[in-house]
């Protein structure tokens, strides 16, 4: 059964939602891909200290 | 954690909802302020002394001291000013904002407003108009004598046209000047016209010598930021009664002197977090380019902070002609804002949004959380005292003075 879900897989369109890198979406795009680029960042832009102070106020 | 910091902005952003800003009177700042003295300076931002001063806020103190009568040159005003006989306080201290250098002094006639919910007053000086003016540090002769006319004429035709019309509730005001094409902070251009209409008819019928009251009229007709300098306490009294709320990240205070940057939290009192002010994105006026300009400065971001300004950037597209930018980037910087700000304003809308209240209530954990800063549009002052204003801009505050915020923040309440 799943040998069969992945072979399906491969034979419909792509539904894509990219997180991070922007430049995976813009690879796709130009195999004229439709991507969706979300609007996200790790929290504080990755500032690891700044992290952990959103953390002990439960964020 | 020791709080329910939800529960507290919400507390804050209804104070801030549930304001009504409303022009009760024109005074003098030695009249109305508290704790105005005759040899007390107040300006813009966080404090500041005469030696980290900027160079137009410098040229706004020599200009200040020089229209109190109490130095009659250049020299002799920069002479007092360091002497230590003068103090300097922020506005904010005393519940008064001031665009750009925010220089008040005792006898400059201010704008009086209550917040008709809560009580507290705010106060602002009368706007100069654009240009060799006080506020971005010139202080020639024919500043001077605007000042002083400011004083002796347009200062008491309004206040008597004013005590005719009674109270004015700048909220409905602003509210309208939103779906006019301004947004409150560089463009009040309808807002100024609402005001004249309100006034006129009051101004005519005084008995006052004709040419006197033309000149008055003519004076805010020209000055497109009439109004400006009413929006800015406006903002003032309705964002100090979120301020002091246990537990509530909410910015009640963003401000520059020119030098540093400054935000005060809800929850965190009176303190002060600071870092140094930034450069201006802008355009220039003929003449002037980017070296010119002196950094970030003035306590018109309260404006911003308040839910409008650059905040309410996409109900203004036509600002762009002033502070740079297209259109496009005046509709994205106000949807920007909706990540950072607890709530949407339930009078304050924006059609282009369909008429979407504006981005209000700031709220420093999720600036801090998101990175995205607040968007402020500001003019710029040359960074000589005595010049003026060499043009407008974007601009971004330090991100520092919100990470100290929120490290004191969280010693107080996750320690």
């Amino acid at each position: 059964m799943a040998e069969n879900k992945i072979t399906k897989l491969f034979t419909q369109d792509l539904v894509v939602i990219n997180m991070g890198l922007e430049s995976f979406a813009e690879n796709l795009q130009a195999e004229n891909t439709e991507v969706l680029q979300m609007n996200w960042k790790p929290p504080a832009g990755g500032n690891k200290q700044i992290a952990a102070l959103l953390a002990r106020l439960g964020r | 954690m020791k709080i329910d910091m939800e529960k507290a902005n919400q507390e804050a952003a209804s104070r801030i909802l549930s304001s009504k800003p409303t022009l009760i009177d024109i005074s003098t700042a030695g009249r109305a302020i508290p704790g105005m003295e005759k040899k007390k300076i107040l300006h813009a931002g966080p404090p500041v002394t005469w030696e980290r001063m900027c160079g137009p806020m410098r040229g706004a103190v020599i200009g200040g001291l020089m229209l109190e009568g109490l130095a009659g040159s250049r020299e002799e005003a920069e002479k007092l000013a360091a002497s230590g006989e003068i103090t300097y306080e922020p506005c904010h201290h005393h519940g008064a904002v001031g665009p750009m250098a925010g220089v008040t002094t005792y006898s400059m006639p201010v704008w009086v407003l209550e917040n008709k919910t809560f009580g507290n007053k705010s106060y602002c000086t009368l706007n100069e108009g654009l240009g060799k003016v006080l506020r971005y540090g010139a202080f020639a002769p024919e500043v001077i004598a605007r000042l002083k006319w400011m004083a002796d004429v347009l200062a008491p035709l309004l206040r008597a046209a004013l005590h005719e019309h009674g109270e004015l509730d700048m909220k409905a005001m602003i509210s309208q000047a939103l779906q006019m094409g301004d947004e409150g902070h560089n463009r009040n251009r309808a807002a100024t016209s609402l005001v004249i209409r309100e006034l006129a008819p009051y101004l005519v019928r005084l008995d006052e010598d004709r040419e006197k009251i033309a000149k008055v009229l003519e004076f805010m007709n020209l000055n497109d930021h009439f109004f400006l300098n009413l929006s800015m306490p406006a903002c003032k009294c309705t964002v100090d009664a979120a301020a002091g709320i246990e537990g509530s990240s909410v910015i009640t205070t963003m401000a520059r002197n020119g030098t540093d940057f400054g935000i005060r939290i809800s929850g965190l009192g009176e303190r002060w977090f600071t870092a140094p002010a930034t450069m201006v994105d802008g355009l220039y006026l003929p003449g002037y380019k980017a070296e010119d300009a002196a950094p970030d400065i003035g306590d018109s971001v309260i404006t911003e902070t308040g839910g409008i300004g650059g905040f309410a950037m996409a109900a203004a597209p036509a600002i762009v002609k002033f502070v740079g930018g297209a259109p496009a980037d005046a509709i994205r910087f106000t949807q920007s804002m909706y990540e950072i700000t607890v709530t949407e304003n339930d009078t304050y809308q924006i059609p282009a949004l369909d008429f979407r209240g504006t981005p209000t209530a700031i709220d420093l954990v999720k600036v801090v959380e998101t990175g995205i800063l607040p968007a402020i549009n500001t003019g710029i002052a040359h960074k000589e005292p005595g010049i003026g204003m060499v043009g407008a801009g974007l601009v971004k505050p330090p991100e520092k003075c919100f990470h100290d915020a929120l490290e004191a923040f969280v010693e107080k309440y996750a320690p």
